[in-house]
């Protein structure tokens, strides 16, 4: 079988444009990452110089990492069953269109998005910390080790958020119920970066590579396990 | 970011085999679109005839052979057979909940049937032959189902994309024109009345090509002037060489469109031209009318040529059961004549698809009733 980027194309192309049209995945988008984001700023800038001791066991710029685990989930869970109740669903599997073509587009346009929008936030969290923060607070914070690692654990983050979204989207009847239950099963993986962000769980090199294995694994998994529900007959009949 | 989506791409089509994807053609590279950029004309419409790929020409555009389709107990659709040549248009009757939609997404390869066979555009219905078939074919389902946020542009690039249509621009612009709405292009489809969306569907579905087009009905909710573009654009699509499979409750529409009809309710009750379905169910008659009431009928009709019996329908009107009305008509008319009858009218009793279609529903419901 091939894969026909044109066709994951159309289908990447029409999501980002229906979201930029829809407030509600706007309103979604920039939210959460607010939320995310200013936790750690207050933590950053409520601290004295002779404090920033304090930082040395956490991980605060992972805490960041739920944007990633988080972001997606919501506009993936429409992704599906979004098209479903607008009635938009059957003319598209009318095409020839492969439902790995489909997945693989719908995929794309809620990573490409919640990735740019991940590093965004990052890139203005070290911008702030740098410019306003006090230097001994900046070099406390600002790891390399932190900075790779978030660079790493973004993108596997997300993919696998988007596949239990559009998994849970393939099944589900309602959008509100999808993006629930999208965001509850997303919430282990946010504890997980919260206690690494907090060394509860203290990160070495082997947990950093084995998380990152564990997540390729889920992220391929994720793929063939949706691909496997995605059932034509029971999303337009709503039967089987 | 773009290199990381391009390796995701690359790794997929290395890693998905065939086993996972059920309706993926196996083993074979996606076979060249047939004919595309070929047939939407320039003037807005259709021109080339090779509306079916040559190898298929010779076989039924869709052959359908004890079709049957359940959701568990409750029975969509039994045993439906027909064939239905490449070129024609094809009328799908019967009431709501006969199955009639269901029939065409089992054709479309939506929904798998379960039992029976079927060929769609010449190729066997089968789940790994989906794409191979639903690249022939294009489907307009009864709701337009666009989305509404995009532009008629952009929903008809979507789908060029996804048809992998040759010149997608060009081709969305004839298919605009063929609908009257190249003015509306960069409207966006929420801001169309319903009539208006109705009309971007069938743009769309004019997009693909196909050899086999479903509509499922096309006409509703549209204006009579907007309904008779439709019809107008049936006939083209049906002149080009285009198998039309229409579903529809408006009987006058089948009427004028359709080479055949077939009644489905549940079961298929009758198929064939709507002539004939009219022969079928109705025996021929010829409705006389006279100034004043015939002083003995008997003795004027009985005995007549192609006069089979004759029964009074009201004080001076006779309804004469006869074989053939050629023969009949100018033989009642003599003895009509000769027996000094003031005749106001003769004339053949005209019965309409929708006196076929009544005729068959009311009979099923006798017999659910019993």
């Amino acid at each position: 079988m091939s894969i026909s980027r044109r066709r994951v194309r159309a289908i990447y192309r029409k999501e980002l444009r229906e979201y930029r049209r829809n407030r509600s995945i706007v309103a979604g988008m920039a939210i959460l990452p607010l939320i995310f984001l200013l936790q750690p700023l207050i933590t950053v800038f409520s601290l004295s110089a002779a404090a920033a001791s304090q930082l040395a066991g956490r991980h605060e710029l992972l805490y960041l990492l739920a944007i990633p685990a988080l972001v997606p989930a919501t506009i993936a869970a429409f992704s599906v069953v979004g098209e479903r109740q607008q009635g938009t669903l059957e003319p598209v599997l009318t095409t020839p269109v492969r439902r790995e073509e489909f997945l693989l587009g719908k995929a794309l346009a809620c990573f490409v998005p919640s990735v740019a929008i991940s590093y965004a936030v990052y890139v203005f969290f070290l911008a702030c910390v740098e410019i306003f923060g006090q230097p001994a607070v900046t070099s406390a914070l600002v790891r390399g080790p932190d900075l790779l690692a978030q660079l790493i654990f973004t993108p596997l983050l997300a993919g696998w958020s988007i596949w239990v979204g559009v998994a849970i989207s393939t099944r589900a009847s309602e959008v509100r119920v999808a993006q629930q239950l999208s965001l509850l099963a997303n919430l282990p993986s946010v504890a997980v970066t919260t206690l690494i962000a907090f060394n509860v769980i203290h990160p070495t090199l082997v947990v950093a590579l084995g998380a990152a294995v564990v997540l390729l694994a889920l992220n391929r998994l994720g793929w063939r396990l949706t691909s496997a529900m995605f059932d034509r007959e029971r999303l337009i009949t709503g039967t089987r | 970011m773009i290199h990381l989506i391009m390796w995701l791409i690359r790794k997929l089509r290395r890693t998905t085999s065939p086993a996972e994807t059920p309706d993926a053609v196996s083993g074979r590279d996606e076979p060249a679109v047939h004919g595309q950029g070929e047939r939407l004309a320039t003037s807005g419409l259709v021109t080339s005839v090779a509306a079916a790929s040559g190898a298929n020409r010779g076989a039924p555009a869709i052959s359908v052979r004890g079709l049957s389709k359940r959701f568990g107990d409750r029975v969509a659709f039994q045993d439906v057979s027909f064939e239905i040549g490449y070129g024609e248009v094809f009328g799908f009757l019967g009431p709501n909940g006969a199955g009639k939609t269901t029939t065409v997404r089992t054709l479309s390869t939506l929904i798998a049937p379960t039992s029976g066979s079927a060929t769609v555009a010449g190729i066997p219905l089968a789940p790994e032959n989906g794409v191979e078939i639903r690249r022939r074919i294009s489907v307009m389902p009864e709701s337009p189902g666009l989305y509404l946020r995009l532009s008629v542009a952009e929903n008809l690039g979507c789908f060029a994309d996804l048809y992998e249509a040759a010149d997608p621009g060009d081709r969305i612009d004839r298919a605009l024109r063929a609908v009257n709405l190249a003015d509306r292009a960069r409207d966006a489809c929420g801001s169309l009345s319903k009539g208006l969306r109705q009309r971007v569907a069938l743009a769309r579905a004019l997009l693909s090509d196909p050899e086999v087009l479903f509509l499922d009905e096309p006409t509703a909710g549209l204006d009579p002037v907007a309904a008779r573009d439709v019809h107008e654009l049936i006939d083209e699509l049906r002149r080009s060489g285009v198998t039309i499979f229409l579903t529809t409750h408006r009987l006058e529409e089948a009427e004028r469109l359709c080479d055949r009809v077939a009644i489905l309710n549940t079961t298929l009750r009758m198929i064939g031209r709507p002539d004939d379905l009219r022969e079928q169910m109705f025996a021929k008659t010829l409705t006389v009318r006279t100034l004043a009431p015939l002083p003995d009928p008997g003795r004027v009709f009985d005995g007549l040529p192609a006069v089979d019996g004759w029964q009074a329908d009201g004080t001076a009107a006779y309804v004469l059961a006869v074989s053939d009305p050629v023969v009949a008509a100018p033989a009642t008319t003599r003895a009509l004549v000769q027996a000094s009858a003031d005749v106001l009218s003769i004339g053949e009793s005209r019965h309409s698809l929708e006196d076929v279609y009544l005729e068959l529903v009311n009979e099923d419901a006798e017999v659910r009733r019993k």
